[in-house]
């Protein structure tokens, strides 16, 4: 059993859930509410993570944060690492493939939130700022967590893009995805079967909390 | 009082065609009445800053809320504006008292409390401050929506379709309660319905629209009684409109002669109309009389018109007659009750005479056509 690579999963789950939920709370809210030329385009972009192959989308990201590219030859002249095999890049490439699992059932929250709902807020007197904080996100807040719960399994779960982006470094990008691999490429199928169970159990814990909180919300607003 | 007037004039061609302009008085309940479509909600809109017309002036407690000549158009978080949505429109995640509570961010956070409760208790609802929206029937939904509105100390209640979603018994009783309201709120009250019954029972002045345009704004007797042209009379749900022409006036009596068709018909004097005018004129369904075949009285000699029953149609409690008379094309509608036309044994096909009571007939311009 890796708990070296368990441990570092869920920080790059936590830390991948810190930096796209702001994100992915802003982009719905525009997308929920907002029509605009390219709207379709924005989403299909956004969604892209969903139907590429893991490999195709690990190689893009490889290009895009290698030493060569833009973004990997400032990153390493501002901070002396690389974006590539490293944690930073691991979590970047983390936050690209998990924004469809963020941005769609937030999305689909403040889809649900009628209209006259935002403009009984604001008749109250509430300003925009006010009237998000007090109404449009705690009626999103089935959303936001449903996409906070699938982000972090599903870094979890990850393996294509982690193993092509991050490689298979011990303490630094061996996720448990990465571990389970490489323990069955060793043989090692006891230490295998353990981190198994463990991602089946959280997985299936994850699914059932979103299903039980969402239908203790509905019941509640009658809904 | 005349203070807490709010005067109001929005015109726009387009995508809803508006051409509206009143003023309604504090402790007022005027009644915006129209079909779908006709431009209701849109006003109400307006008023709350929810919408801006293209055109328009929104003057309201002495503050100028729009004018779109000058560039004001005030936020809407500004316009002290009490707004009871259709369905209400309550924050389903919040209880009935804190539903209220967000409306009052204008008062001291100690006050907060004192006047939830004034207003929980104004509708009825002390006992029900901690229940969800879901929690509540439509009727109490709809009285936090009141209370919510009331909130924010307004200075105009806007009400779109408030007795919409609430069945016959609880809209008797809210109808009663926004009548007891109104003379404790001394604000303007605007209406919008499309149930004309509804707006006779709480109007003070009712606003007839359509497509965009107010086409009469007087009391619910007198625009029942005296519709300013066809498209209003057809609007309130009169089905006798006509045309005739004006054929002289007779001062000493109080009285005037109208040809319609090939009858003379005798109405009450309406010397604005020049003989030989061609004019509409309306009766009400219940203005005409049906004569009793075994039992003629004098009431006959009222402008009698004979013809054949069209048809005949049983609506609850009352029948529907539709007669031809003899000498034309247009038929006549009267309600008579279920008993009376089984008695008098009405069946389409028969001949039968009634009387076009004097008093009914109401002469109208006749409409030009706008370009």
């Amino acid at each position: 059993m890796d708990w070296q690579a368990l441990q570092l999963s869920l920080l790059l789950g936590a830390c991948t859930a810190a930096l796209l939920l702001p994100f992915a709370i802003v982009v719905s809210r525009w997308l929920a509410w907002r029509r605009f030329h390219g709207r379709n385009l924005a989403q299909a972009v956004l969604a892209l993570p969903l139907i590429l192959p893991p490999t195709v989308l690990g190689y893009y990201l490889l290009e895009l944060l290698g030493n060569q590219s833009i973004l990997g030859t400032v990153f390493t002249a501002v901070f002396h690492d690389s974006l590539v095999f490293s944690f930073q890049g691991l979590l970047l490439a983390s936050v690209v493939f998990n924004i469809p699992f963020a941005v769609q059932p937030i999305q689909r929250a403040f889809e649900t939130i009628p209209q006259d709902i935002r403009e009984a807020a604001w008749c109250c007197g509430l300003s925009d700022w006010q009237t998000f904080w007090k109404i449009e996100l705690p009626l999103a807040w089935p959303g936001v967590l449903s996409a906070l719960v699938l982000t972090i399994a599903h870094t979890l779960g990850e393996f294509g893009v982690v193993l092509m982006v991050g490689g298979n470094i011990p303490g630094e990008t061996r996720t448990i995805a990465i571990a389970i691999y490489d323990r069955v490429q060793a043989f090692d199928n006891q230490s295998a079967g353990t981190m198994s169970a463990i991602l089946l159990l959280i997985s299936m814990a994850a699914i059932a909390l979103i299903y039980t909180f969402n239908d203790r919300l509905d019941r509640r607003y009658g809904r | 009082m005349e203070d807490n007037r709010i005067q109001i004039r929005l015109q726009q061609d387009g995508p809803i065609r508006l051409d509206i302009e009143f003023s309604c008085a504090g402790g007022e309940i005027l009644v915006i009445v129209g079909p779908s479509g006709s431009g209701k909600t849109t006003l109400l809109r307006s008023i709350a800053g929810l919408y801006t017309p293209t055109r328009g002036m929104i003057h309201c407690n002495g503050e100028t809320w729009l004018d779109t000549e000058s560039g004001t158009r005030i936020p809407l978080q500004k316009r002290r504006v009490g707004f009871v949505f259709q369905h209400y429109a309550l924050f389903p995640h919040l209880t009935a008292q804190q539903n209220i509570s967000l409306a009052l961010g204008h008062l001291d956070r100690s006050r907060r409390e004192l006047r939830t409760r004034e207003l929980l208790e104004l509708v009825h609802l002390k006992d029900l401050e901690k229940r969800l929206p879901s929690q509540l029937s439509g009727g109490q939904q709809q009285r936090v929506a009141v209370a919510r509105a009331l909130a924010r100390d307004p200075r105009v209640l806007l009400l779109d379709e408030p007795f919409s979603a609430v069945d016959q018994q609880t809209r008797r009783k809210l109808v009663r309660e926004l009548a007891q309201l109104r003379s404790r709120l001394h604000i303007p009250i605007i209406h919008v319905t499309h149930n004309l019954n509804e707006a006779r029972q709480v109007a003070n002045r009712i606003c007839i629209i359509h497509h965009g345009a107010a086409l009469q704004i007087e009391s619910p007797d007198e625009i029942m009684a005296h519709p300013r042209n066809s498209r209003v009379a057809s609007l309130i749900g009169h089905y006798n409109i006509f045309a005739g022409t004006v054929v002289s006036h007779d001062p000493d009596r109080r009285l005037s002669r109208l040809l319609w068709n090939q009858t003379e018909l005798i109405t009450p004097y309406q010397p604005e109309f020049q003989p030989g005018q061609q004019v509409e004129w309306v009766i009400p369904a219940d203005q005409l009389v049906l004569h009793q075949r075994r039992r003629p009285s004098a009431g006959e000699r009222e402008n009698p018109v004979f013809g054949t029953i069209d048809e005949c149609l049983q609506l609850g409690q009352n029948v529907t007659v539709s007669i031809k008379p003899h000498h034309s094309e247009e038929s006549l509608t009267m309600t008579v009750p279920a008993h009376v036309a089984r008695r008098n044994d009405l069946r389409e096909g028969e001949q039968i005479g009634v009387s076009l009571l004097q008093e009914g007939i109401h002469l109208m311009e006749k409409e030009v056509l706008k370009v």
